[in-house]
């Protein structure tokens, strides 16, 4: 290949991951812009807007076929691009719900927004990965952000403490996961996903199975499945309340995707079914029956994150077409869902605690108070329970149904009965919001403080893009696209 | 514009109007006392779908036309499309109830003037239009099905329109359960036909459903019909229509006896030829339709509140029709179905006039501070009002001869129509068709009898209220008057649509060829030979008679003795007349076998079970699980290195599970 050959392949690659480039040139800027002009109200916006661009050409190029880019590294189009679309909107509804956040808890630090940028960019090659060295790229990258973005609250102990407790129990989690890549290396030769799987179709033995054993337990960290999921809830609480929101929703979503898109192209269509349907019931079960004795909202809503894990988990586990679009459609809706929860919990933090101490009691009465939060908290929460006609309903739905057509009854089965018991939860919310009175020493009724514009309309936005979602099935139909049989063979092929 | 696009917005047209008024009103305060605005948006939004109609009707070639609207539910092999259906019988009924409909909305614009929910009646009302045109325009069971309930909740809303009086409710409320037993059964009819031919539509019903097996088709009918006996009021499920006379006067005319009451006819019209497939269903329902007929003419002799007279003429008018329908002759139902509409809507609409007149009456007794309570409904405080109120009395006059069966009116037609049928199913074979005949005829003179009292009572003598030579009644506005001259002259020449067979052949019974001809959706039962002419004469000669004759003698007995008449009757049949004015004590009887048995049973039996054991298992189940939570949350430790521990443990179970 000669140089001139080579410079217009960079090119046609830097044009496919155009996204990218956008993302990572405007965190290295804005970490330079901060240094100069620290808290400067053009910080946000220029993440923001850098988050909103990406987001509208990966929208666009979801309709364009699966490709690959750098040398068969990455993945782009299709589902790839479905996937980005996803972190980088999380991403861009975050940074509007975040500014507000800051200026109430007093710690308006610009490094925060180039730290999302940056966190976004590892999540972007996460999902995109068509290899397993990108993957681990990727997850390091969003990892080590994430970590940093769950203490940057220096004075603030619980904050603190989760981002160590963070960091430990990743670094061990890692460990394995490099493990697991170097074992199937072994065994296969390779770490592109076609590659190894054509190795593996024609001999997998113990090393290679062993080593994807080692991967999995890299992937069910990150998407905090039981009993890998230690570390959430106190994660989740500890973080400021719109990081939690982010990192709940897009590190999941690509961690998902990646691991997807694993077991779609990289492994062999046996074994790991079974173990996955395993562990989809042990995340179920815990995350949904922990969740019933929570007294804080934040701790609740990260058990409930683990329970949605485990939900996810059971259309991966039926291995079909089907149960890989589910899942994608999932994480779509649950990261709607949870977004707008989590922005909801941000505008109701009073002490400037992080809500930490943001109990169900402190709370009651707040549907009144202000009712615009506690409409769009009910639709939250419905969804998230799986109520029709919203969006979760459906999400839930595309996920157990394709369980069931792969003979996991028994698996759709504990899934449906595991959601049963989190409505408990989820309607207490609602209960504690509109039928408590309030009480005399809430501190929010001394408290009193107005709705930023920009939050309120995230929040509409969540809302209808989950009464959309849950009535019209195109979104499903989008997803289900990528996974058709045409597709696999061409990239087979 | 072409009719499958048309029939849709016959539809469309009185839900919008339904939604103007519904949600302007409810959201707009403001808008709430523009009457002429509401009114007018109401009958407009029906008003323009029956011109609609009757342009489809002009230029109606024959072939039945299916316009798809979208499809309703996919659910493995069961797929419901909304579709509507244009064909002889649906373009009738949509005429009827288009036709009937707008008339009364005109006249509501007049009756309603001042009420505090004008806006939520048309809103009402409107809604009603839409469900009735689903039920009858439907080309699937499904549809039909969701009109029949649409009705059924317009109808309970309408009742209990005056909420504030428990009594109205209570109404309402009898009326909706009725319903509800009796829409029981029609699912399980839905279902049956379901199961044996997978499919709801009409056009499979009436091919593959023929071919049912005989039980299937006798359950199926039989289960129709009673479903039909709750909508249509008969035997055993008739008791709420009286009660219905609770709500508006309009609606008593629009809902309770132009169209929805008949709309358990159309629905074995509609099904004919599976009906005769099944003629032990049809002997029951000819023994229960003349058994009804007769009871509620009997009952409404000894009525005086004048709605409840026509409450009890309607069901035994539709005993009447069910009758028909029993000897096979769908299309005669369906005609008396039509003539019904006209002269027992025009009946409503002119009590509703006179009631109007009453309650001005009332009104005024009350302002001049007699401090008398009097009935506005009551026949016993009426009297002479044909000099107040000249054309109420007219067009009640000229539907009382109608009903009545007087020759050349348009009840004469339908019932000579109907018991000329009875009696020719009778002659071939079909022996309780001379049974029914027979109670016709006595319910015909019964009938004219106790139309005839009512009117005399209304309108002849002199008046009865207190203080008649100062306090006079007026009449009613135009907007009313209007739609009684229309539906007047309506039950004049209404009849002339089915001229009897025995002139020039049958050619000129339009009724029948558009129905029942070649093409049409309507079967009848086929009798080998034909009634000998001159038989057929002397049927019409003796029905002509029993109506003049009962028009005559009720005339004689109530203008010349008045009320008193009524004490002569009860003296005269004892026990019997006590039996009628008990209404035959069927809700006591409902009361004591079915109702407190029910509550009793739910009192000691269920409530007991629900509250310690389901409600046990509950929050044992609530119990358990909160339980498991607060052991589990112990894991939970907080440190980073029993963290680690729960991962190392996932780590071997993983690769064990993967491995072996």
């Amino acid at each position: 290949m000669d140089l001139s050959q080579a410079y217009s392949m960079m090119m046609t690659d830097l044009g496919a991951t155009l996204f990218l480039l956008i993302v990572a040139v405007s965190g290295l800027v804005l970490v330079v812009f901060d240094a100069f002009k620290p808290r400067h109200v053009a910080t946000p916006w220029i993440a923001g807007l850098a988050l909103s661009a990406g987001f509208v050409i990966e929208m666009m190029s979801i309709g364009a076929p699966e490709g690959l880019a750098w040398y068969d590294m990455m993945r782009t189009g299709g589902s790839a691009a479905f996937v980005n679309s996803l972190v980088l909107g999380s991403g861009a509804l975050s940074i509007i719900l975040t500014v507000p956040y800051l200026k109430k808890i007093g710690h308006n630090i610009g490094e925060v927004y180039a730290m999302i940028l940056f966190a976004t960019v590892g999540m972007l090659v996460l999902g995109a990965a068509n290899n397993l060295v990108t993957v681990f790229v990727g997850l390091e990258t969003m990892s080590i952000c994430l970590y940093i973005l769950t203490g940057f609250v220096r004075s603030e102990s619980g904050s603190t403490e989760s981002a160590l407790k963070y960091f430990l129990l990743g670094a061990f989690s890692t460990g394995f996961f490099l493990y697991g890549i170097a074992l199937i290396y072994g065994a296969t030769g390779s770490m592109e996903f076609g590659a190894i799987r054509i190795a593996a179709e024609q001999s997998a033995g113990v090393m290679f199975w062993g080593g994807v054993s080692l991967l999995l337990v890299g992937f069910l960290f990150k998407v905090s499945a039981a009993p890998f999921h230690m570390w959430t809830p106190d994660v989740y609480q500890g973080a400021p309340t719109t990081i939690t929101g982010f990192m709940s929703t897009a590190s999941k979503a690509a961690a998902f995707a990646a691991l997807v898109v694993v077991l779609w192209k990289a492994l062999p269509a046996e074994r790991w079914a079974d173990v996955l349907a395993v562990f989809a019931v042990i995340t179920m079960v815990i995350g949904n029956v922990i969740a019933l004795s929570q007294q804080n909202i934040k701790r609740m809503l990260a058990y409930s994150s683990i329970a949605h894990a485990g939900y996810v988990l059971v259309g991966l586990a039926s291995g079909s077409q089907a149960g890989y679009s589910g899942a994608l459609f999932y994480l779509m809706v649950y990261t709607i869902m949870n977004i707008g929860a989590f922005g909801v919990l941000a505008l109701l933090e009073w002490d400037g605690k992080e809500g930490s101490e943001q109990t169900l009691e402190s709370l009651a009465g707040v549907g009144y108070r202000k009712p615009f939060l506690g409409w769009t908290m009910a639709v939250f929460m419905f969804s998230l329970s799986g109520f029709p006609p919203l969006a979760g309903f459906l999400g839930k739905w595309a996920v157990f149904a394709p369980a069931i057509d792969a003979d996991l009854v028994w698996l759709a089965i504990i899934g449906v009965l595991t959601s049963a018991v989190s409505a408990y939860y989820y309607l207490r919310v609602l209960v504690v919001f509109f039928m408590k009175p309030e009480g005399e020493n809430s501190p929010m009724a001394e408290h009193s403080f107005d709705i930023p514009r920009s939050s309120a309309a995230v929040l509409i936005a969540c809302v209808v893009l989950l009464v959309v979602f849950g009535v019209t099935t195109f979104a499903l139909d989008v997803t289900s696209g990528f996974f058709a049989a045409d597709t696999v063979t061409q990239f087979l092929g | 514009m072409q009719p499958e696009m048309l029939i849709k917005l016959v539809v469309l047209l009185p839900l919008i109007g339904a939604a103007i008024n519904g949600l302007g009103g409810l959201f707009v305060p403001a808008l709430r006392n523009k009457e002429g605005l509401i009114g007018m948006i109401g009958t407009i939004m029906v008003l323009l779908p029956f011109l609609i109609t009757v342009y489809l009707f002009i230029g109606f070639q024959g072939d039945a036309i299916i316009s798809n609207a979208f499809t309703w539910m996919a659910a493995g092999d069961l797929t419901i499309g909304f579709d509507y259906r244009i064909d002889e019988l649906s373009l009738l009924m949509t005429m009827i109830v288009t036709g009937v409909g707008s008339l009364i909305h005109l006249y509501s614009a007049g009756y309603m003037h001042g009420d505090d929910g004008y806006w939520r009646f048309f809103a009402y009302l409107n809604l009603f239009i839409f469900a009735m045109l689903n039920l009858v325009l439907g080309n699937n069971l499904v549809v039909l099905f969701l009109g029949w309930e649409g009705v059924g909740l317009c109808s309970y809303l309408l009742i209990g329109f005056w909420y504030k009086d428990r009594n109205n409710s209570k109404a309402a409320s009898k009326a909706f359960i009725m319903n509800r037993i009796g829409d029981f059964a029609f699912l399980l009819a839905m279902f049956i036909i379901f199961r044996e031919i997978g499919s709801l539509d009409f056009d499979a019903v009436l091919t593959d459903g023929l071919t049912m097996s005989q039980g299937s088709i006798t359950a199926t009918v039989l289960l129709l019909f009673i479903g039909a006996t709750g909508k249509s009021a008969q035997i055993p499920l008739f008791t709420w229509l009286p009660d219905a006379m609770a709500g508006p006067t309009p609606v008593s005319a629009l809902i309770h006896a132009a169209t929805m009451v008949t709309s358990g006819l159309y629905l074995l019209a509609r099904l004919s030829p599976l009906v005769l497939m099944a003629p032990g269903v049809m002997t029951v329902i000819a023994i229960v339709g003349a058994v009804t007929a007769l009871v509620a003419a009997t009952i409404a002799i000894t009525q005086n509140d004048i709605k409840k007279v026509l409450a009890y003429s309607t069901v035994s008018q539709l005993g009447y029709m069910f009758l028909a329908t029993g000897v096979g002759a769908f299309y005669v139902a369906i005609f008396h179905v039509m003539t019904h509409a006209f002269f027992k809507g025009c009946l409503f609409l002119g009590s509703g006039s006179v009631i109007h007149g009453m309650h001005e009456v009332e009104h005024e007794l009350e302002h001049d501070g007699h401090g008398h309570h009097l009935d506005p409904q009551d026949m016993r405080t009426m009297g002479g009002l044909k000099k107040f109120m000249p054309a109420t009395r007219m067009t009640f006059l000229i539907s009382t001869l109608a009903i009545a069966g007087i020759p050349g009116l348009a009840g004469f037609f339908s019932k000579d129509e109907i018991l000329f049928k009875a009696f020719e199913a009778g002659t071939h074979g079909i022996d309780v068709g001379l049974v029914v005949w027979v109670v016709g005829l006595i319910t015909a003179f019964l009938t004219a009898v106790y139309m005839t009292r009512a009117y005399v009572l209304t309108f002849e003598g002199e008046p009865r209220w207190p203080h008649a030579d100062k306090i006079t009644p007026h009449e009613s506005p135009w907007t009313m008057t209007v739609p009684l001259w229309v539906l007047a002259g309506m039950s004049v020449v209404g009849g002339y649509l089915g001229i009897p067979a025995v002139i020039a052949h049958g050619d000129l019974n339009w009724i029948h060829h558009w129905l029942a001809g070649e093409q049409g959706p309507v079967a009848e039962a086929a009798f080998e030979g034909h009634v000998a002419l001159a038989v057929e004469w002397g049927l019409i000669a003796l029905g002509s008679l029993i109506a003049i004759m009962g028009v005559w003698l009720g005339w004689r007995w109530y203008s010349k003795r008045g009320l008193s008449f009524d004490e002569k009757l009860a003296a005269r049949f004892g026990g019997l007349y006590k039996l009628w004015q008990g209404k035959y004590f069927f809700d006591e009887a409902y009361d004591k076998t079915i109702v407190r048995p029910l509550i009793g049973g739910s009192i000691h039996g269920l409530a007991p079970f629900d509250k310690y054991v389901i409600d046990g298992l509950v929050n044992f189940t609530g119990f358990f699980t909160r339980g498991a939570s607060f052991t589990l949350r112990y894991l939970q430790t907080g440190l980073v290195q029993s963290y680690a521990v729960a991962i190392v443990f996932g780590v071997v179970l993983l690769i064990w599970l993967m491995l072996f």
